[in-house]
């Protein structure tokens, strides 16, 4: 990616992720939807945080603008010392490409890829990639390597999703209701791996959940209504997901 | 009041407008060639026949040395026959300002009422020239205007040895030169070939045929059979000199403009037929896909209680829906390309008038056509949508499943990228659709081959005929047999290099039950300026003794090499003998028995008689010899080469500009109606898919890459099946084109295949380009909310 500016000396040092004042405005006719309302937020690289918020807060819309999928109407937000809000399609897509892992409610895998494929997709096109095979094995799915997506369950699904999501080694890792579509059991599968990633990659993890039990997992817990920050609380220490029970 | 299924209708027709308008076109495409090709030919076959009919064109025809007028009585006796009509018929030298060979007139008696007798003329300019003798004629309006000569013009002719000015006072057309060509020739060369007519009395005064007849037309009952009316005119010509009798089946005029015909008729079945099927199966795949994506609403409706029966007409009706735009656009296509294609008959086949007249039989016949495609195309997906249970149709789509082939466990395939692998499993998963694009793409390239391969064919023919068969400057025709003197002066013309002599015969050769009528030429067997060809095309010699037949003709008698046929000589001695077949030549033009020049006359027991001569000349002197040609007597005609080969290149130059053209846009319509339209569903498909590798940060090109991958892929395979199919067609249109006059060779040239495939390839490029726009419009954030 190509600096595109620099950054205001205000932003502290270990802040990967910073917004300022974001905002997102949808506008259907006359009708203007104020999804986000000036958001501001530093993450630290590292942090494991969980977004909280009811249905229509604004979570998937900071989250998707956060990962350079969508463009905010105002404010700023710079990865490092770089401002996505003025780079253009190509530079956002190389942001993703090489510093962004996404994870969603509904796998997205390519049908037509097995589960190894499906990761090596993404190695290919990274620059300094895990071994597709050993991320797989770190999820948990050694044995389903040459599966295709439709001979996998919804669990399984979703660990692919999350090694391919990590196997580029990026520093930020979105995951947008990684556990919505997943029964308790699979879900909580799905949950260790990630914080387990966190632990031992260092990857900046940004959760968002309709669940509340799981922000214990959390170091930091920010809360979202109406498209604007309403509590932020940080956890003195991390529950571990096998712990958590909802 | 418009029901909301109709609106329904209306905006799926729209939302998919682009795939609609694909299909469309290549419908339209379809019936454009249909109408073309079916309304010029039954607008030809409508003037032909008024033509024929008003101006009594004769149903049997000889030529004959010369007979006595009273031999017309014992004629039209003969039963079946109701009109004799006795004419004189000469070729002569012409000379015409302003061209600077000599050209060949054939002068024909007119009665003293020109609107009696068969093969009547109809007048176009001028005057009737007047009875009794002068120096006044009429000549064909297509020789005067390719000449510029009009009534008042003048020309010179030799009559009979002797000069004499012609005056023209009218011009007309005759329906016996409605392809007006000299002698053996295939293609017109009307600025050195014409045809006059002269007052009877005129003609016969100056070749010495007062009260006699060498031409003989005649009129037969429709009941009458034309064997057994030939067969008595044969009889009663025997002793005058009579060469057979033919029906119109052979005669020159008649039978180039049938053979034209039915060759339009059959590019108008096969090439609608591509055409029809690729807008069948576009159908086809859009309907599908079209139930596919409504299976939601597809339920909902059947729950309402709408019946199984109505929403089968639901979706047969946005079948027929695209099948109407594009048969409104194909018969308005059809109608002008088939206006332009009969103007383009025109020129080569001359008719008082040739309007172009679109039936309503052709309107209705191409209506049905499509109509009937379109509900071929729309039955399986109709049945489809009508027997999906609602509950199921409520749930959304099942997931898709792929399988690893077992070809993927071969080494290639392991070390292909993802986008490659993408590609070849979408394909497994689909066979059956792949096959049909990978047909209509081959279709496509079959048709660009096609429209080019007569050319390839007859520009080899051209060479081959002219560089290696009749190589020589010019061919001089002697009035009657001459002798060796004849070529002896020849050959102290000016500008003759070489002479070489040559004796042709009519002849009837005999084999087994079967007869031909052709000629026997004597060629010298040390000959260099006319050569025999085998089927490489390499020259061989012509035996010392014994026959060579073009394989053509040996096919037609059923006779090979060994074999001991009959010839009987139709003109002079009328000798009988028996020769054996020594070998087949392979030339490609005209049909002919060849034998050495010294065993023919030894045969014919008429040493030394010669009928006529090569030349090879030296082309600086050419214009001398040219005007020393004119005036020698003897001479009944001139065939220049380099004029020859001029006018065949002219008439293929500007037929095949135009057959190439329109043969690369319906290709590239082909293509671009598969390759778009499989695009298009590929992305509704798989949409999502490429969402989401937009998301994981792919760049649009790498996406537009995944997302084609499949079409590239088929298009590569397509270009060489395509070929072969083309190369296929060529070969079976072979056999359509084994005819008498000229066979073409099975040849298609590098260039050919190079461009049908370089045209695919672009279509099939700016197809993919025209869909990967629509890549920039992927929603990536909706793409995250929804369950594929
Ligand atoms: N494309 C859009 N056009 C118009 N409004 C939108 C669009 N996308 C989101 N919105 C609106 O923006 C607001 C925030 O949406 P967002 O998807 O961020 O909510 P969320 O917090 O993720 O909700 P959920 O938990 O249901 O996923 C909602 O009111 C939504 O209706
Ligand atoms: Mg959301």
């Amino acid at each position: 990616m190509n600096p595109s500016k620099e950054t205001t000396p205000a932003t502290p040092p270990s802040a990967v992720l910073v917004g300022r004042d974001v905002s997102k405005v949808y506008r259907l006719g006359d009708v203007e939807v104020h999804a986000l309302r000036g958001v501001s937020l530093a993450l630290q690289a590292g942090e494991f945080v969980v977004l909280l918020g009811a249905s229509g807060s604004g979570k998937s819309t900071l989250l998707n603008i956060l990962g350079g999928l969508d463009v905010p109407s105002g404010g700023e937000v710079l990865y490092r010392d770089h401002v996505l809000t003025t780079a253009t399609d190509r530079e956002l897509t190389r942001y993703r490409r090489e510093h962004v892992g996404f994870v969603f409610q509904f796998f997205n895998l390519l049908p037509s890829l097995t589960a190894l494929e499906n990761v090596e997709l993404v190695t290919e096109i990274a620059s300094n990639p895990l071994p597709a095979a050993d991320v797989l094995g770190r999820v948990g799915l050694t044995d389903r390597l040459h599966h295709f997506p439709a001979q996998l369950s919804g669990g399984e699904q979703q660990r692919v999703a999350i090694a391919r999501a990590l196997a580029k080694r990026p520093d930020i890792l979105l995951c947008d209701e990684p556990t919505g579509s997943l029964d308790y059991p699979t879900g909580k599968i799905v949950l260790e791996v990630l914080e387990r990633a966190n632990r031992e990659l260092g990857t900046l993890t940004v959760v968002i959940t309709h669940n509340a039990a799981i922000a214990a997992m959390a170091d930091r817990v920010i809360r979202i209504s109406s498209g604007e920050i309403v509590d932020v609380r940080h956890n003195a220490a991390r529950a571990r997901p096998e712990d958590l029970s909802w | 009041m418009v029901s909301a299924l109709h609106r329904a209708l209306f905006r799926d027709l729209w939302h998919l407008r682009g795939q609609v308008t694909a299909a469309a076109l290549v419908t339209a495409c379809g019936i454009a060639a249909f109408v073309t090709m079916l309304s010029a030919y039954r607008s030809i076959e409508r003037a032909r026949d008024a033509y024929y009919a008003d101006y009594r064109f004769a149903d049997a025809f000889a030529q004959l040395q010369r007979a006595p007028m009273a031999l017309g009585a014992a004629l039209a006796r003969i039963p079946g026959v109701t009109e004799v009509d006795r004419r004189i018929v000469e070729d002569v030298s012409l000379h015409v300002p302003g061209l600077l060979e000599p050209a060949t007139g054939r002068l024909i008696s007119l009665p003293a009422d020109p609107s009696t007798g068969l093969n009547r003329l109809f007048l176009r300019e001028g005057r009737w020239p007047k009875p009794g003798p002068s120096d006044e004629i009429v000549a064909s309006e297509t020789f005067a205007r390719a000449d510029h000569l009009a009534p008042g013009s003048r020309i010179g002719a030799i009559l009979n040895g002797r000069w004499k000015e012609l005056r023209i006072v009218g011009l007309v057309l005759s329906p016996e030169y409605v392809y007006e060509v000299a002698p053996g020739m295939i293609f017109p060369d009307n600025r050195r070939f014409g045809v006059l007519w002269m007052d009877r009395e005129a003609l016969a005064g100056a070749f010495g045929m007062k009260g006699a007849f060498n031409d003989l037309a005649l009129r037969t009952a429709t009941a009458a059979s034309l064997e057994e009316v030939t067969a008595a005119v044969d009889r009663l010509l025997e002793p005058y000199g009579g060469l057979r009798a033919y029906g119109r089946a052979d005669q020159p005029s008649n039978r180039f403009l049938s053979d034209e015909l039915s060759e339009i008729g059959v590019h108008a079945t096969y090439v609608p037929a591509i055409f029809l099927g690729v807008s069948a199966f576009l159908i086809y795949m859009l309907l599908a896909r079209l139930v596919a994506t409504e299976r939601g609403q597809i339920a909902l409706l059947k729950s309402f209680g709408y019946s199984n029966a109505r929403i089968g007409v639901h979706f047969a009706e946005f079948a027929l829906a695209i099948v109407a735009l594009g048969s409104l656009g194909g018969i308005a296509l059809g109608a002008y390309f088939g206006a332009g294609l009969v103007r383009v008959y025109h020129d080569y086949f001359h008719f008082p008038a040739l309007p172009f007249v679109l039936s309503g039989s052709v309107v209705a016949e191409a209506a049905l056509i499509a109509f009937g495609s379109a509900l071929v195309a729309a039955s399986t997906t109709v049945r489809l949508a009508v027997r999906l249970p609602p509950a199921e149709a409520l749930r959304p789509e099942p997931p898709k499943t792929y399988r690893r082939g077992r070809w993927e466990t071969i080494g290639a395939f392991r070390r292909i990228g993802p986008a490659g692998r993408v590609a070849l499993r979408n394909i497994a998963r689909r066979p059956w659709r792949a096959t049909m694009s990978v047909i209509g793409i081959a279709a496509a390239v079959a048709t660009v081959v096609v429209g080019r391969y007569a050319f390839d064919a007859v520009d080899e023919l051209v060479v081959t005929h002219f560089q290696t068969v009749q190589r020589e400057d010019a061919i001089v025709n002697l009035r009657s047999a001459g002798g060796a003197a004849a070529v002896g002066a020849l050959a102290r013309l000016p500008g003759v290099l070489r002479v070489e002599p040559f004796r042709s015969v009519p002849v009837e050769i005999a084999f087994a039950h079967r007869r031909k009528r052709t000629v026997l030429l004597g060629i010298p067997g040390a000959g260099t300026l006319h050569r025999l060809v085998d089927a490489q095309r390499r020259p061989i010699a012509v035996p010392p003794a014994g026959l060579v037949l073009t394989r053509k003709l040996a096919e037609m008698l059923g006779a090979r090499p060994g074999d001991r046929v009959q010839i009987v000589q139709l003109d002079g001695k009328r000798l009988r003998f028996e020769e054996p077949i020594v070998r087949l030549s392979d030339e490609p033009l005209g049909v002919a028995g060849y034998m050495d020049f010294r065993a023919l006359s030894h045969a014919l027991r008429d040493a030394g008689t010669v009928s006529g001569a090569l030349l090879q000349i030296d082309a600086a002197r050419r214009e001398d010899l040219f005007r020393a040609l004119e005036r020698t007597p003897r001479i009944a005609g001139v065939t220049i080469r380099a004029a020859a080969l001029q006018t065949i290149q002219e008439v293929m130059d500007r037929s095949f500009i135009l057959m190439t053209a329109v043969m690369t846009v319906f290709a590239s319509v082909l293509v671009v109606g598969v390759v778009y339209n499989s695009a298009r569903i590929a992305l509704s498909e798989r949409g999502n898919e490429l969402a989401s590798l937009r998301v994981l940060g792919f760049q649009r090109g790498e996406v537009t890459f995944l997302l084609l991958g499949e079409q590239v892929l088929l298009t590569l395979v397509a270009i060489p099946v395509g070929l072969g199919i083309g190369s296929g067609l060529c070969r079976l249109l072979v056999p359509v084109f084994d005819r008498e006059l000229f066979r073409l060779p099975y040849l298609l040239t590098p260039r050919t295949y190079a461009f049908a495939a370089l045209a695919t390839l672009a279509s099939s490029a700016v197809s993919g380009l025209l869909v990967a726009f629509r890549i920039d419009r992927l929603d990536l954030i909706a793409v995250l909310k929804t369950r594929e």
